[in-house]
């Protein structure tokens, strides 16, 4: 009964009632009746080339599964089209996948033979090319397109990626920096740890088990530049040997397929620079 | 279709405007008949069913079998890590043919062989023009992009030149002056 009156009300309101914005959510399926009214647009038909790997057959080698999309019905990022067939053609495709705005680093893959994350990865327009979606490269196969990051996480704790610090400031507040201390942190902070340039890397495809990789040494650098954190000198110690920063061979394709547009190279290569002034 | 979105337009805003009313009518009280059954008691069931296997063991299973993910034959070739390739078996060549004809060279009286500066001229001159020129271009490119590419490593560790426009066109720039460079040593 209360149900009745308010909608009766609603009629009676002065506003208007049907707002598509407020009923139409979109997906990663483009709404299929919203956009039948349009019979000019032919159908972009693209193919997609996906990484298969199932652990339950481990004796069955990897392969390639091709699906068919019609792009004018698929959102415009990778991300949409993995959903999108993983939804309405084949639910035993695994991939990660969480905030699809590129601040998880879940659905890092490899994309057309570059790193990036497929929520920020726009789907190719031209249709006569295949796209190929691998997993990260160098890594071990979960499933499909997951990888396994276990020894990538472990590398970063070894680092102590948190502020180690001895003294109080005098007055008991906070460790508070100068604007151009907290300047030097801009461009670090700010990565998500998708292991894109990790598994980006040559030398970390060969040296992964003491190597620590662009990602790693990012971070290393993030902490060893902040000027709240103590513990300099043990980390820069703890770096002091011929594996964990001097694989670094200056290849760049840390910096070339950053998907945040960070540049992994230059921290490292300030890190280098940290090492031999002492 | 129109009528259900109406009904659910009008379910969101009455539970907007008159929240306790909805909550009244959607509340599940207790009756005493359900007390006395102890159905008022909420029971939950898991999800899915306990295993008694462990399950970090399947991981460990599962890793033993997991294949590596396909690397070198399916990055998409780049400026950075083919040049880095070249430079490597460049400084390879370079140093590998040195190292052959210095050892060749300590070992020639002992072997017999005329290594010396005189013969190699001599050899050299006998040969055609564009064996000549052929021989000379593929010694002065490696040569030639190792040692311009080397500049380019020296100028990174100093912390600069490493944004990804500056690194593309360093690196192009290197294998356009190195492959002229080779060329005019190649028809000197």
């Amino acid at each position: 009964m209360a149900a009745l009156r308010t909608t009766s009300r609603l009629f009676a309101s002065s506003k208007p009632l049907f707002r598509p914005a407020v009923f139409a959510r979109s997906y990663a399926t483009v709404d299929a009746v919203s956009q039948e009214p349009n019979p000019s647009e032919t159908p972009k038909i693209k193919t997609f080339q996906v990484y298969r790997w199932n652990p339950d057959q481990p004796t069955e080698k990897p392969k390639m599964q091709s699906y068919t999309l019609d792009l004018n019905k698929t959102g415009p990022m990778m991300l949409d089209a993995l959903i999108r067939i993983k939804n309405e053609m084949d639910p035993t495709l695994t991939f990660r996948r969480s905030c699809r705005e590129g601040i998880c680093g879940s659905c890092a893959m490899n994309i057309d033979g570059v790193n990036t994350l497929a929520c920020l990865c726009r789907i190719p327009t031209d249709t006569a090319k295949e796209s190929r979606i691998y997993p990260l490269p160098h890594t071990y196969v979960v499933k499909d397109l997951v990888p396994d990051l276990t020894y990538f996480y472990k590398q970063y704790k070894s680092i102590k990626p948190y502020l180690q610090r001895e003294t109080k400031t005098e007055d008991g507040l906070e460790y508070r920096q100068s604007p151009e201390e907290r300047k030097k942190l801009d461009g670090l902070y700010e990565c998500i740890l998708c292991a894109c340039c990790s598994t980006s890397c040559p030398s970390y495809w060969w040296n992964s088990e003491e190597y620590l990789g662009p990602a790693i040494l990012l971070q290393s650098y993030r902490w060893l530049a902040d000027s709240r954190d103590e513990k300099t000198a043990e980390r820069k110690a703890a770096l002091d040997n011929s594996m964990s920063v001097y694989r670094c061979h200056t290849i760049l394709n840390c910096s070339r397929t950053c998907p945040k547009g960070l540049n992994p190279a230059r921290a490292i290569a300030e890190i280098k620079k940290m090492m031999a002034s002492h | 279709m129109l009528s259900q979105k109406v009904a659910q337009q009008s379910l969101r805003r009455l539970a907007v405007q008159q929240p306790y009313a909805l909550r009244w009518s959607l509340m599940n009280s207790a009756s005493p008949a359900a007390v006395a059954l102890g159905r008022n008691i909420q029971t939950r069931h898991a999800a899915s069913s306990t295993n008694s296997s462990d399950p970090t063991k399947l991981l460990e299973k599962q890793r033993l079998n997991r294949p590596v993910s396909p690397h070198l034959t399916i990055y998409r070739p780049q400026i950075t890590w083919i040049g880095s390739s070249i430079h490597r078996v460049t400084g390879l060549m370079l140093s590998g043919s040195l190292y052959l004809y210095a050892t060749a060279y300590l070992a020639s009286p002992v072997l017999g062989w005329d290594l010396g500066s005189a013969s190699a001229v001599a050899a050299f001159a006998a040969l055609p023009v564009v064996a000549k020129v052929a021989l000379k271009a593929t010694l002065a490119l490696p040569f030639t992009y190792h040692c311009m590419n080397g500049v380019r490593h020296l100028i990174w560790d100093l912390g600069t030149g490493l944004t990804n426009p500056q690194v593309i066109k360093s690196g192009w720039t290197v294998v356009g002056l190195s492959t002229i460079s080779a060329l005019l040593l190649a028809f000197l």
